[in-house]
């Protein structure tokens, strides 16, 4: 699971108000390459939450060289946005799991799949 | 699966795609070719912005990451969401572009508001229809499915789900259960005189849009796969009936036959035979 989509996921339990983002817990992260385009890249970062991104980063063990707060000038700057591209979409969870803020409850991420299943009291 | 046997009655979805199933699905010259053309229909009728940008879409029922593979190729990025593991199994082996979860429609889209650019769904929704366990309710999980749905689009964007519904009060339920929580749009019939090429796409847009999606074959057409294969039994044949000449007459010999008979019952006052009996009246001006 890349860092995009946990960007975009929050947690669908019914009444959770505080729903995103994920805690990432980690037992194996993988690098894979993507294709680095930097027009996706400046398509998609206003709606990047990017304090979400940091911290997903950070557990992740790819928060090098991410600056605290990002504004769309640094989207024309190569070297930052190599690594945004790097942190964004190369960087993938294989093995761990997605903690609810609110409730702790843990989805098991294997094989780069989150189970974001439910039972039936949770839905 | 049988002809004329709908998968949603056999077995729930995460059961019925099986690792079997999964397999067979996604070695299948036939299904790949169906399940592609569907996609690239379906991206059709996204009328995504023709601007170059890889575009965030959403695959819901993503499968084995069939469709999937159609949008990397078209150059949009995806997520993809499905129920059966052993699908996202094989969509995983298959190093798909996109990433994949598992998970339930009907408990709602697990997504953030406002962060897609599009959502495609090819023959998933239907499944929504039916109550696999006791806890389910249709409409409930219909109605979930679609606001969270409509939530996770940006303004502006469409969801185009393809769908076989069972019958008409099927689709008019998913429409209407699209309908209810804000999305514009309805269904979009492609080849609707065709038994087995008709298609159905709910083509659904967040906002209003002056986009208006042209459904395929209307004029009779058929698809290619369907010519190949349709023989036509129609009732026409039957409609052409032998009558008399053809004139639309009985002829002379009807009527003189006739004229006999109804003086052998007693009548007097049948005209005599002449050879102006059966005879075509002039118009006289």
């Amino acid at each position: 699971m890349k860092l995009l989509t946990h960007n975009m996921l929050a947690c669908h339990i019914k009444g959770v108000k505080n729903n995103f983002p994920f805690m990432i817990e980690v037992t194996k992260v993988e690098t894979c390459d993507a294709d680095y385009d930097p027009e996706f890249l400046r398509h998609m970062f206003p709606r990047i939450v990017w304090p979400a991104f940091l911290q997903g980063a950070e557990q992740m063990g790819c928060r090098d060289g991410l600056p605290e707060a990002a504004t769309e000038e640094m989207l024309q700057e190569d070297t930052f946005l190599k690594k945004f591209h790097h942190a964004l979409l190369e960087v993938r969870l294989q093995e761990g799991a997605l903690v609810c803020p609110e409730t702790g409850r843990k989805f098991p991420v294997s094989k780069g799949i989150p189970n974001l299943l439910l039972t039936e009291d949770e839905c | 699966m049988g002809k004329g046997e709908r998968p949603e009655h056999t077995a729930p979805p995460e059961i019925f795609y099986n690792e079997d199933e999964a397999r067979k699905y996604t070695s299948n010259s036939r299904m790949i070719e169906i399940q592609s053309s569907l996609t690239e229909r379906a991206v059709e009728l996204l009328a995504l912005p023709d601007d170059g940008v890889p575009k965030m879409l959403l695959d819901v029922g993503c499968g084995s990451g069939l469709s999937g593979e159609q949008l990397t190729e078209l150059g949009q990025m995806w997520v993809g969401f499905d129920i059966s593991p052993a699908m996202l199994d094989v969509a995983v082996e298959r190093e798909v572009e996109g990433d994949v979860c598992l998970h339930d429609m009907g408990h709602g889209m697990p997504l953030r508001p406002g962060t897609f650019d599009g959502a495609i769904s090819i023959s998933a929704v239907q499944w929504l229809c039916n109550a696999d366990k006791s806890s389910h309710d249709p409409r409930k999980r219909l109605k979930r499915f679609f606001e969270t749905l409509y939530a996770a689009l940006r303004r502006g964007a469409r969801a185009v789900l393809q769908v076989y519904p069972e019958n008409a009060s099927q689709a008019e339920m998913m429409v209407a259960a699209a309908m209810k929580v804000g999305f514009s749009g309805g269904l979009v019939v492609d080849f609707p005189h065709s038994t087995r090429a008709k298609k159905y796409f709910l083509v659904l847009m967040v906002g209003t849009s002056t986009y208006i999606p042209q459904a395929k074959g209307l004029n009779g057409e058929d698809s290619n796969e369907e010519r190949s294969e349709v023989k036509v039994h129609g009732r026409g044949s039957n409609k052409k009936r032998k009558m008399g000449d053809g004139k639309g007459s009985k002829g002379k010999e009807w009527i003189f036959k006739k004229k006999e008979q109804m003086r052998k019952r007693g009548h007097t006052d049948i005209p005599l035979d002449t050879k102006y009996t059966g005879r075509k009246r002039r118009h006289i001006t």
